[in-house]
């Protein structure tokens, strides 16, 4: 259909894009690969060295790598367990025939409105400080010890405050894909005398198998990358408690001007994610025609 | 799911969905309401709920001490301009790729969805660095830019989903009709068009409004969005919850009133369509 | 004004050769029909002459200008499309006024000729109204108002009735027909369904695969087919093949017999068979035979016939109406 006066008229205009996105992804990750192999410290700079795989060495035994790479993984499979049980469970609340369904539905997506520099502080002091929070106020009202939960389960708290912002996007995912199951072939199974459980497990649980799954993908690139929560509650802490991979690239480079040290963690987090995103790729790759 | 429901059933139901909406938007509606407090209220044990004395000296300290309208004009220039910037390119190569499909078109798609997932972490250090040497640190053109080129795969993705929409029986029509392309973009494709745009820039604004790592890290007092402002506040300084909440509460309402509107366009360009 | 030409037309998708080599001649004024089964072609063979494709080979003539390499716009033609392909943010008056207004012609000349165009089509009611606010049959008025007012040299259909249920199909088909008389003007129409093809056509072309399989008029396809496929194409319903000994009684590799040219005895007759499906509608009987050398037929009979399933029954075909096909499958 497309003359060929139409085609180079076609490529002009895809050109644009996609030469930014293509300097985008080259430049500065080149970059990145070039400093991981120098010995660049901000503190003095043009005394950079060639040093090699030295940085990969002492990244990868760096026992503060190690928990943050642990810490990285534990805060999107805690986020993710959190957000997908929740997810699943909330849409199937919301699909009941409830009054009031619209504005249900407009209290339950908020989190995931609010900008993560607020959400966090927000939880930090309104819920977790010890000595004003509300979770210590409801303690002390059954004569409970308050819990320090930035301090001593910072981890946790972490996990709990992104939960919380992404559970109203799982449940939208999974919302929206268990509408699109056929309410016919409900009714045929139970004409087939099944159950409320077998029809979940039998007939719901792997048609949302596949939103499941993109939802899976998706958080996970999204929660590889969380920066916001950290750098506002805990920066990382106690020690490097609360510190994901991509908080220890951000504090070898930007606190301790580590530039060497902190690209070569910035690889590794560029491979992680890649990991993550070929198969991201592929479910989306079936969907499009 | 259309069948007849036992009105135990619903109430049931629609009690316990209330509760449970209700529990997950607490935390936003006691910083709604704390930043009607006094500072003294806000940190009043046992916690205040609704009876107190309702005040709005807060937003008022927040707007004079601040410079909280600056902030503010940054979000909403940094937000706005991001996807506006990011259209002028995206629609082009939405409207080719859309219209005009090669055997490549699907590939190029896919890579550009996939430059969405690059971790921050790997080029922080290269933007850093590249930023502070052009002067571009802390500067709404240098941040809007970036925002730009994170958002754009979404932007075309999203753009190309609904063009794709657009009937090309329609097009061809025009075409039949005597329609130039000129005419034929104008008259009907734009027309046409103009709704899948704005949802496309609704969600958009939204992304880029709450962005928190680019705008933490490029911009510190100049340019910085209400993200960075906000942020500035985590050092605790003791007594001065309600100025915080209200704060957050003028940070954070426009884009839960947009939200609220953008639910269809979030699951479009969230899961680059593989959910439906 | 307004014969069409096809010469050698030819039509790849990449590989696929989709029309292998195509010659026709339209007249003007005719109404002439595409047929056949799906995917033969006869769609991509109207957008060639639109010019929403371009030819791999061949050439297009109309009124015996070559307009192989012509735009769509510059060949003077109006298409009617499957799904009407109404511009969905204009009115009704909008939308018929769109080509008018694209030939820049002045503002009262335009709605003019929509206001003659909404006349004839019974759409005067309708002119604010936006194409959601249609019915099916509405908005196929309007795509066909749309393709008037630009007073081409021919008319295109695409399949027009295809997405309107059946009580609505017949009814347009009439006024399609009549729209024909009244314009006077050349229409090439596509259809899959044989008897929209038969009822509407001064010319029927059956496609098959991309070839041209026989060219002629209704009746002239109906009495003289060319070859098996033709004959078992048109006609409703098709034709009943026989082969083996009936056939060879004949001297032909297979034998052909409309359903309406069975004589149906309850004692007596050529071929005997037992009956299966029995379709009584009143105006006509439907029997489904299965004769006793295995074949089934299809017998019609006009009028009430009384028969169940499972009586005995006996078939006579008439005499000079048994078509005869050899190996190939061509009329002998």
């Amino acid at each position: 259909m497309a003359t060929r006066h139409q085609k180079s008229l076609a490529r002009l205009m895809v050109a644009p894009s996609v030469l930014l996105l293509l300097g985008w992804m080259i430049v500065p990750l080149s970059m990145t690969l070039w400093f991981s192999f120098q010995s660049y410290n901000l503190l003095s700079p043009g005394m950079e060295q060639f040093i090699g795989f030295t940085n990969y060495k002492y990244f990868l035994s760096d026992p503060a790598f190690w928990t943050a790479m642990a810490n990285t993984l534990m805060i999107v499979g805690g986020v993710l367990a959190i957000t997908v049980i929740g997810g699943v469970v909330l849409a199937l609340l919301l699909d009941q025939p409830i009054m009031g369904q619209g504005i249900v539905r407009i209290l339950m997506i908020a989190p995931f409105f609010i900008m993560p520099t607020v959400s966090a502080l927000v939880w930090k002091n309104m819920f977790m400080n010890p000595v004003n929070g509300l979770f210590a106020w409801m303690a002390k009202a059954v004569g409970a010890q308050p819990i320090d939960f930035l301090a001593q389960y910072p981890l946790m708290s972490i996990i709990l405050i992104v939960a919380w912002q992404w559970l109203p996007f799982a449940t939208l995912i999974l919302l929206t894909a268990l509408q699109s199951l056929d309410s016919e072939q409900m009714e045929a199974a139970e004409m087939d005398g099944a159950g409320a459980w077998s029809k979940f497990t039998h007939l719901v649980l792997p048609h949302l198998s596949r939103a499941i799954t993109v939802v899976i993908l998706i958080e996970t690139i999204f929660l590889l990358s969380v920066f916001a929560e950290i750098l506002v509650t805990t920066n990382g802490g106690p020690g490097y408690a609360s510190t994901n991979l991509t908080f220890l690239v951000y504090s070898q480079a930007l606190l301790q001007y580590d530039v060497g040290g902190a690209s070569a963690g910035g690889i590794v987090a560029v491979i992680l994610a890649n990991i993550v995103a070929i198969f991201l790729m592929r479910m989306i790759g079936k969907t499009l025609e | 799911m259309a069948r007849r429901v036992s009105d135990r059933r619903r109430w049931t139901f629609t009690i316990l969905a209330w509760l449970v909406a209700l529990a997950i938007f607490f935390p936003i509606l006691w910083t709604i309401l704390t930043s009607f407090k006094s500072e003294a209220d806000a940190i009043a044990s046992p916690p205040k709920f609704l009876f107190f004395d309702w005040t709005t000296e807060n937003y008022a300290e927040v707007q004079a001490r601040s410079p909280y309208f600056r902030h503010f004009t940054n979000s909403v220039v940094i937000s706005i301009g991001s996807t506006l910037l990011g259209l002028l390119i995206a629609i082009p190569a939405a409207w080719s790729m859309a219209f005009q499909p090669g055997k490549r078109t699907k590939d190029l798609l896919m890579w550009m969805l996939s430059t969405k997932m690059m971790p921050a972490a790997g080029v922080l250090i290269p933007m850093y660095l590249l930023f502070r040497s052009s002067g571009l640190l802390d500067t709404r053109f240098g941040i809007t830019f970036v925002l730009m080129l994170i958002n754009l795969p979404i932007i075309i993705w999203m753009l190309y989903t609904y063009f794709r929409e657009i009937p090309s029986e329609i097009l061809e029509a025009a075409r039949m009709d005597g329609a130039s392309l000129k005419n034929e973009i104008v008259h009907v494709l734009t027309p046409m068009a103009v709704p899948g745009i704005a949802s496309t820039m609704l969600l958009n604004v939204i992304l880029a409004w709450n962005e928190a790592f680019w705008t933490l890290n490029l911009t510190t007092s100049k340019a910085a969005p209400l993200t960075t402002f906000i942020a500035s506040y985590s050092s605790p300084e003791g007594l001065f919850y309600a100025k915080l909440s209200a704060a957050s509460t003028m940070a954070i309402a426009p884009i839960l009133i947009l939200g609220w509107f953008s639910q269809k366009q979030l699951v479009r360009g969230l899961t680059f369509g593989a959910v439906k | 004004m307004g014969s069409i030409t096809l010469k050698q037309v030819r039509k790849a998708f990449g590989e696929v050769e989709v029309i292998p080599g195509v010659d026709l001649e339209i007249n003007h004024g005719e109404f002439v029909v595409f047929v056949g089964p799906s995917g033969c072609g006869k769609s991509t063979l109207l957008r060639l002459i639109a010019g929403l494709e371009d030819v791999s080979s061949g050439s297009i003539l109309i009124d015996g200008q070559d307009v192989t390499q012509a735009a769509p716009a510059r060949r003077k033609l109006a298409m009617v499309f499957q799904s009407y392909a109404l511009y969905p943010h204009m009115s009704v008056r909008k939308n018929i006024a769109f080509p008018l207004k694209m030939a820049g012609m002045p503002a009262d000349e335009q709605a003019r000729r929509v206001e003659h165009a909404a006349g004839i089509l019974n759409l005067t009611d309708y002119l604010e109204r936006r194409p959601g606010q249609l019915s099916g049959g509405q908005r196929q008025r309007v795509a066909i108002g749309r393709a008037i007012v630009r007073e081409p040299v021919a008319f295109l259909f695409d399949e027009p009735l295809s997405n309107l249920d059946a009580a609505l199909r017949v009814n347009m088909r009439v006024e399609i027909s009549e729209l024909h008389k009244k314009l006077a003007t050349t229409m090439v129409y596509v259809t899959h369904d044989q008897v929209e093809a038969m009822t509407m056509a001064d010319k029927i072309v059956v496609l098959r695969a991309g070839r041209v399989e026989q060219v002629g008029s209704p009746l002239d396809l109906y009495r003289k087919p060319a070859n098996r496929f033709v004959a078992g194409f048109i006609g409703s319903p098709n034709m009943n093949f026989l082969e083996g000994e009936a056939a060879a009684g004949h001297g032909a590799h297979a034998i052909g017999v409309r359903p309406e040219h069975f004589q149906m005895s309850k004692t007596e007759g050529q071929l005997a068979g037992t009956v299966g499906v029995a379709e009584h509608l009143g105006s006509d009987t439907f029997l489904h035979v299965q004769l006793d050398g295995g074949t089934h037929v299809i017998a019609r009979a006009a009028g009430e016939f009384p028969v169940s399933h499972g009586d005995r029954i006996w078939l006579t075909p008439q005499e000079g109406r048994i078509y005869r096909f050899d190996q190939q499958g061509l009329a002998i």
